[in-house]
């Protein structure tokens, strides 16, 4: 399986050896879900949609997406969500603290084939994290694309991580669209699946990349109204997910197929990754 | 004897195999060899001849192991046992990184380099060093190097020994990896019946040979040693077809009635194009999900990296052990175990074993060491399921996506 978007640093140092950086911010997202911002004594350079092994001592590491701004290197966030030992110890990590991790690790986004061409990002839950480099570098080069569009969904209106920035983002030319699974009184939005606000884009299928990360069962639903749309399976990219364990092709537990998702993913391509997408237990 | 020239053929008889383990030992390093233990064959270390398994034979079938008198009196007649290389390479359980808290609360971590002296292995099959081969291209052939196989690894000397009998559940000529031993030795030996023929592979090998009371082998020796190895090649290309007039104890002493072989052909596409053969369930019928067979396997290398903290939580290790994909932690994600099923995780070994490593690694992951069969506790045969899954009686239900 060839490598969608390689940014891969060849390692200068032993490749379990984590760096240490300090956390100059942390902000609350979502009941569950929070920021670190970290900063080192030498800017983090990383691609869109690669990743990082958190590590805390006496608890563990776990594997974290990048959800900042990569032309902004000297500060760099994840997004994390509370789901086990490691997560739930780092809820409670705040600014002045420090934290070790190993990375950049993974295939980005293809960002590098994404001028003069219609953008289409879906994505659900967390899994606007990952994306939100792309959404910064694509604004950042505003003028060398075409139609941008987030397409976001979220549980209910309590769980639309990013919220406050989508007005900036719509400011800024990227056609925002939101829609949740269960609504309250005061939500005004869409009800339904993302999968909804594909279908009334106007489509340039050969001129479009679609970005989705997400729960696999709708990055699969929004894989095939791509291309129902007519969009090329080499043009729509999905990031998977697997357990992440030493996050450079070694310890075989992120497999998925013929592939490492640590390092021939977890960007793929439909066309990669559709022989084994719908593969029950894979 | 001076002047040895790699590629040229000498001759070691018995009664002077003593000075090989003494000048590994007076060159530094710590000999392992076979030797028995627990009623198997296992590597140990090795100071005098004795204590090599002299005389034995291994029986070895699906689900079956057993050691006993060889009706010859030749040293290497015994097959492969539990161990391979790997245990060298890439130990069971390695300290790869050590955190100690320092004063001010904060961590200092370093990373562990393998402290294990010069190693010389004895009696190395041509399928582990094979195995040995692929495991370079896993550990050391990516962006990322592996340090710590690495280091073990420049310290292996490694004296192969070709191999005089086939199990049955050998298959290394199948997967072209034995049974001649061909790359990745410092010296290897073919017996003979009162010496062995000795080639030096390296200069570390020279640097053994130079210390030991070697001839030229003669034009007899190295035809009575090749005819015998010529005999077993012929047996293995030849699979059972062969074996119908061979006695089990007859002069070649084989050993086997009938010799597995394993259709390599179109193999990848093969089983990544059958995800959902019917075959996987009734190979989930009888799979134990043990993991024996991962244990066993000289290539397998999954392994977890576990935090081990000391109670007081001064200090912590960060220890990677073998894993095995036959176990639900493997797949574990937050949002839930991804192989729940027996069927899962034997297509998840066999698949990667067969298909995957060729994406991956450019090679087959299988050498044909028939350990997964022997080592089962329920005989699964890697040659029968794929042979099964090849059967055009069961049909593919799966759902198309090629």
């Amino acid at each position: 399986m060839s490598k969608s978007c390689a940014a891969t640093r060849v390692s200068d140092h032993n490749a379990w050896l984590p760096t240490e950086f300090r956390i100059v911010a942390r902000r609350n997202e979502l009941a569950d879900v929070f920021t670190l911002e970290l900063a080192g004594p030498e800017p983090f350079r990383f691609a869109p949609g690669q990743f990082n092994m958190l590590y805390v001592p006496g608890f563990g590491e776990a594997a974290i997406s990048i959800s900042s701004d990569s032309d902004r290197p000297e500060r760099f966030q994840h997004t994390i969500r509370v789901v086990g030992n490691v997560t739930r110890r780092l809820q409670k990590f705040s600014s002045g603290d420090r934290l070790f991790l190993r990375g950049p690790f993974g295939t980005g986004w293809p960002i590098d084939r994404c001028p003069s061409r219609d953008v289409v990002i879906a994505c659900g839950g967390l899994g606007l994290a990952p994306l939100r480099p792309v959404i910064y570098y694509l604004l950042h080069r505003r003028s060398q694309f075409g139609a941008i569009h987030l397409l976001y969904g979220a549980r209910t209106p309590r769980d639309l991580l990013y919220a406050e920035e989508f007005a900036v983002w719509q400011s800024q030319g990227i056609e925002v669209r939101v829609t949740i699974d269960r609504g309250d009184e005061s939500w005004r939005g869409a009800i339904g699946v993302v999968t909804q606000l594909m279908k009334p884009l106007r489509w340039r299928p050969e001129s479009t990349m679609v970005l989705t990360c997400g729960p696999e069962v709708m990055m699969r639903f929004v894989a095939q109204e791509a291309l129902a749309q007519q969009v090329r399976p080499d043009h729509v990219f999905l990031s998977m997910e697997r357990n992440m364990n030493c996050a450079v092709g070694w310890c075989g537990h992120c497999q998925l197929g013929p592939s490492f998702v640590c390092k021939d993913g977890p960007v793929y391509t439909y066309a990669q990754i559709e022989p084994f997408l719908y593969v029950e237990d894979l | 004897m001076a002047d040895i020239d790699i590629g040229k053929r000498y001759w070691l008889a018995k009664p002077a195999f003593q000075n090989l383990l003494d000048a590994l030992r007076e060159l530094g390093y710590q000999v392992v060899g076979p030797t028995i233990r627990d009623e198997a064959i296992i590597y140990g270390p090795i100071e005098r001849v004795a204590e090599l398994p002299i005389g034995w034979w291994d029986d070895q079938e699906g689900g079956r192991y057993r050691l006993r008198q060889a009706p010859t009196d030749a040293w290497f007649e015994f097959v492969v046992g539990p161990q391979s290389l790997k245990h060298y390479t890439f130990p069971p359980r390695q300290t790869v990184l050590e955190g100690n808290q320092q004063a001010d609360g904060q961590w200092k971590l370093t990373a562990i380099k393998p402290e294990s002296p010069p190693t010389a292995i004895l009696g190395v099959r041509a399928c582990d060093l094979a195995a040995l081969v692929i495991q370079d291209r896993v550990f050391l052939g990516s962006q990322y190097r592996d340090e710590s196989f690495a280091a073990r690894r420049e310290r292996l000397f490694l004296v192969a020994a070709n191999c005089q009998r086939a199990a049955p559940t050998c298959f290394c000529k199948s997967m072209n990896c034995g049974p001649r031993v061909t790359q990745a030795f410092d010296m290897a030996l073919t017996e003979g019946a009162d010496g062995f023929v000795v080639e030096v592979g390296s200069a570390a090998g020279a640097a053994v040979a130079e210390r030991l009371p070697l001839k030229l082998a003669s034009q007899s020796q190295v035809t009575q040693v090749e005819q015998r190895l010529a005999a077993l090649i012929e047996q293995m290309s030849q699979g059972s077809e062969s074996q119908t007039s061979a006695e089990p104890d007859s002069a070649h002493h084989n050993g086997c009635r009938s010799q597995r072989q394993l259709d390599t052909a179109g193999l990848r596409d093969l089983l990544f194009g059958n995800l959902n053969h019917p075959h996987w369930d009734e190979v989930a019928s009888r799979c134990l999900s043990c993991g024996n067979c991962t244990m066993v396997c000289p290539t397998c290398f999954c392994s977890t990296v576990e935090e081990v903290p000391l109670l007081d939580d001064s200090q912590v290790l960060r220890e990677r052990v073998w894993a095995s994909c036959f176990t639900s932690e493997h797949s574990y994600m937050a949002s839930g175990v991804v192989r729940q099923t027996t069927r899962s995780r034997y297509r998840q070994w066999l698949t990667h074993k067969l298909a995957g490593w060729i994406d991956q690694f450019g090679v087959s992951g299988c050498v044909g060491c028939g350990r997964c069969i022997t080592w089962c506790p329920v005989g699964i045969d890697i040659t029968a399921e794929v042979a099964a899954l090849r059967s055009p009686q069961e049909i593919d239900r799966s759902n198309g996506h090629e």
